[in-house]
């Protein structure tokens, strides 16, 4: 190495900071202090500012999750707003530890990307609002409707799926902005209004009569959004999934933020007691302290607690669970036995 | 003859008044907006314009506004007037970002150092030399321990929790003090005799200037880190402020060499036939001149510059702009982006504005020019 390149490397250490991202993400974790993550700069419900400046929404809340389960403190994390392009850099080139960011979880991004996916914090999918003096329950019966979409989206060709494999007729307005979509909607052009499912509610706040709409039932796509690690960090990988699997885990026992003490203390289901590391040793293997999942839903509540207040009824959202829900509710977050 | 003509004695009638219609109100208009058929149409339709956008715009913005209470209840009770709660519960935001509460008075300190020394160049007085040195050198300095901390006692603010009108301002000023020498170097450099010299000077010039600042950003914040060995990262504000600077810098080279060109060569031959070397002679002779030239071109850069500074959004920066839009969407503020967006307009148009006033009172302090 001659004196330059030694001088520029110098020059860069000292105008850059230094994360180091070997593959220990954990341990880089432990000795740096605080969690790294990676959150949208804007998305109504999983990850915005508040009057106060701190991030809050489902995806912070997840990052937060993860920072209980490593430092037993849920504000040791720090976040790094990132944008849908640059997002994958930021992961793998190490400038953040985790990615939660409303990703879907898709085959390539899995495999080709060198990425992994932990979990699954949100099921989205695409979704339908109407007018509610329109008289309709269902998508089914939105036969002859007009539709107004976003024009050059995977939206617009959903859309025309399901309309064709169900033998309606419709008429598309497609216009070329998503906010333009949403005008012509409220103005009235079209009958009914097409994006993503947690879209819909956030937009229908904006509406000038919010409660004159409503959303349909029927999800026409699949969005799984989740946490993303990055791919050959089983260690990390298993810290994230299993933090995730915790929140979901402490919904199905009953277990909240208010109830955890005495649950802790005093439950006779075998369960809760392994999940709050009363019996058992489950967080050694992941290398981290026995309590973890307590401190989790100490500090973040249970994956019910979370949705409510982020995006659900406590939230101005009010977003259904829906598939959201629990498995033995209908819905699709379930977490394997901790055991 | 004589008795005849001293019979009469000449006075001249008092001027009289002009005709009532020529003068005051109705004269001025009669002047102005109405000389003619074709003027007095286009009055009436401008004040038909004006009836019919002035009214609803007063309406929403004063008249049905809501700046009461902390949260959207109120201002959904007044559909039809602008939510200014909104930007006043955010506004402790807009100004500073996400910068800790209690340390607020930092960065306002700073902007009141910045500020008052701007000010004081404006007068003549024995200092001004010194001051002008101060800002320019120990400013800087200054503004970076003030604002990011971490030394004499202040607890350390990382860059990330910067925002709002504080960054903005950072990039733009940094820019601007930072890219003006560099592009007078690089102007000189593209009209040096020396070949290296002048092909390195062009080739940076033409590939910068030909490339759009939100690229440079883009590869700053996407390219650069993937060819960084695995770890080392940048600081995302400075990723910003050196792509922003050396752009503003290859503009500032094509006015600057501009100004230079417009020097007479008789200028050159002067400076040379005294004696003095090339440095000294652009120093005393040319570099003034040429500099005095372009004067509205450079504020027009900066100007730029500073509007520029929103796309800073690109490396994760949030800027004046971004900082709004992130606010709306805040679940609990959801649909306000157009009081947020008025709110900004109005922010850099008073920036924009300020700077072309100063730009116009440099130019006629610094006014030799033979025009009379």
């Amino acid at each position: 190495m001659n004196k330059l390149s030694q001088f520029t490397i110098g020059a860069l250490l000292a105008l850059g900071t230094v994360t180091a991202a070997q593959a220990g993400t954990l341990d880089d974790v432990k000795k740096k202090g605080f969690v790294q993550c990676g959150v949208s700069a804007g998305l109504a419900g999983f990850s915005a500012p508040d009057d106060k400046g701190n991030y809050s929404g489902i995806d912070v809340d997840v990052c937060k999750a993860v920072a209980a389960a490593v430092f037993g403190d849920a504000t040791k994390v720090k976040f790094t707003p990132l944008t849908a392009k640059e997002r994958f850099t930021a992961l793998q080139s190490g400038e953040v530890d985790l990615l939660s960011r409303n990703t879907t979880w898709t085959l390539n991004r899995d495999t080709a990307q060198g990425l992994s996916f932990a979990g699954v914090t949100y099921y989205d999918g695409q979704g339908f609002m109407v007018r509610k003096s329109l008289g309709v329950k269902s998508a089914k019966e939105l036969d002859g409707a007009s539709v107004c979409t976003e024009t050059g989206t995977t939206t617009e060709l959903n859309l025309s799926d399901y309309f064709k494999s169900n033998g309606l007729k419709y008429t598309v307005v497609a216009l070329g902005s998503n906010s333009e979509a949403v005008a012509a909607y409220d103005s009235g052009r079209c009958d009914a209004y097409t994006t993503d499912a947690s879209g819909l509610y956030a937009t229908r706040i904006a509406l000038a009569k919010p409660d004159d709409h409503m959303v349909l039932p029927e999800i026409i796509s699949k969005e799984p959004l989740g946490p993303v690690v990055r791919q050959g960090d089983s260690q990390w990988f298993s810290v994230v999934k299993w933090s995730l699997f915790a929140l979901v885990a402490a919904e199905e026992y009953g277990v909240t933020a208010a109830n955890v003490d005495e649950q802790k203390a005093s439950s006779a289901n075998p369960e809760v007691k392994r999940l709050l590391g009363a019996e058992g040793e489950f967080g050694t293997p992941m290398g981290l302290p026995n309590d973890w999942a307590y401190k989790i839903v100490k500090q973040i509540g249970n994956y019910g607690e979370m949705f409510d207040r982020n995006v659900g009824a406590g939230s101005p959202l009010k977003i259904d669970r829906g598939i959201n829900a629990r498995w033995n509710k209908g819905g699709l977050q379930s977490a394997p036995p901790f055991r | 003859m004589t008795d005849q003509s001293q019979g009469y004695v000449f006075t001249p009638t008092p001027p009289q008044p002009p005709p009532a219609n020529m003068v005051g109100v109705v004269g001025w208009m009669r002047a102005n907006l109405f000389n003619g058929w074709f003027n007095s149409l286009l009055t009436i339709f401008s004040l038909y314009l004006l009836y019919l956008t002035l009214p609803p715009l007063v309406n929403w913005a004063v008249v049905n506004a809501t700046i009461s209470g902390t949260d959207r209840a109120l201002c959904e009770a007044s559909p039809d007037g602008a939510c200014w709660t909104f930007i006043k519960m955010r506004f402790n935001q807009i100004l500073f970002g996400f910068y800790p509460e209690g340390e607020q008075w930092r960065p306002i300190l700073t902007f009141v150092i910045g500020l008052g020394g701007l000010i004081g160049t404006a007068f003549h007085f024995a200092g001004k030399r010194w001051l002008v040195l101060f800002l320019l050198t120990a400013y800087p300095v200054i503004a970076f321990f003030l604002l990011a901390g971490g030394y004499f006692g202040l607890t350390e603010v990382e860059t990330a929790k910067w925002g709002g009108l504080t960054v903005t301002l950072v990039v733009s000023v940094t820019g601007i003090v930072a890219s003006f020498p560099i592009g007078i170097l690089l102007a000189l450099g593209r009209r040096s005799n020396m070949p290296i010299v002048r092909s390195a000077c062009v080739v940076f010039i033409e590939v910068v200037r030909g490339v759009p600042l939100i690229s440079v950003l883009f590869m700053a914040s996407v390219m650069l880190p993937l060819f960084l060995p695995e770890g080392v990262s940048f600081n995302k504000l400075l990723r910003a402020l050196v792509g922003v600077t050396l752009f503003t810098a290859a503009y500032m080279a094509e006015v600057v060499r501009g100004g230079l060109q417009a020097v007479p060569k008789g200028q050159y031959e002067g400076a040379a036939a005294l004696g003095l070397g090339y440095w000294k002679m652009m120093i005393l002779i040319i570099l003034p001149q040429a500099l005095k030239l372009v004067i509205p071109s450079i504020v027009n850069s900066f100007i730029s510059l500073f509007k520029d500074t929103t796309l800073v959004y690109i490396v994760g920066l949030f800027d004046v702009l971004e900082i709004i839009r992130v606010s709306t969407k805040d679940a609990n503020w959801i649909g306000f982006e157009q009081e947020g967006y008025v709110f900004a307009a109005l922010m850099f148009w008073v920036f924009c504005f300020a700077m072309s006033r100063v730009s116009l009172r440099i130019e006629r302090r610094l006014d030799t020019s033979h025009r009379k």
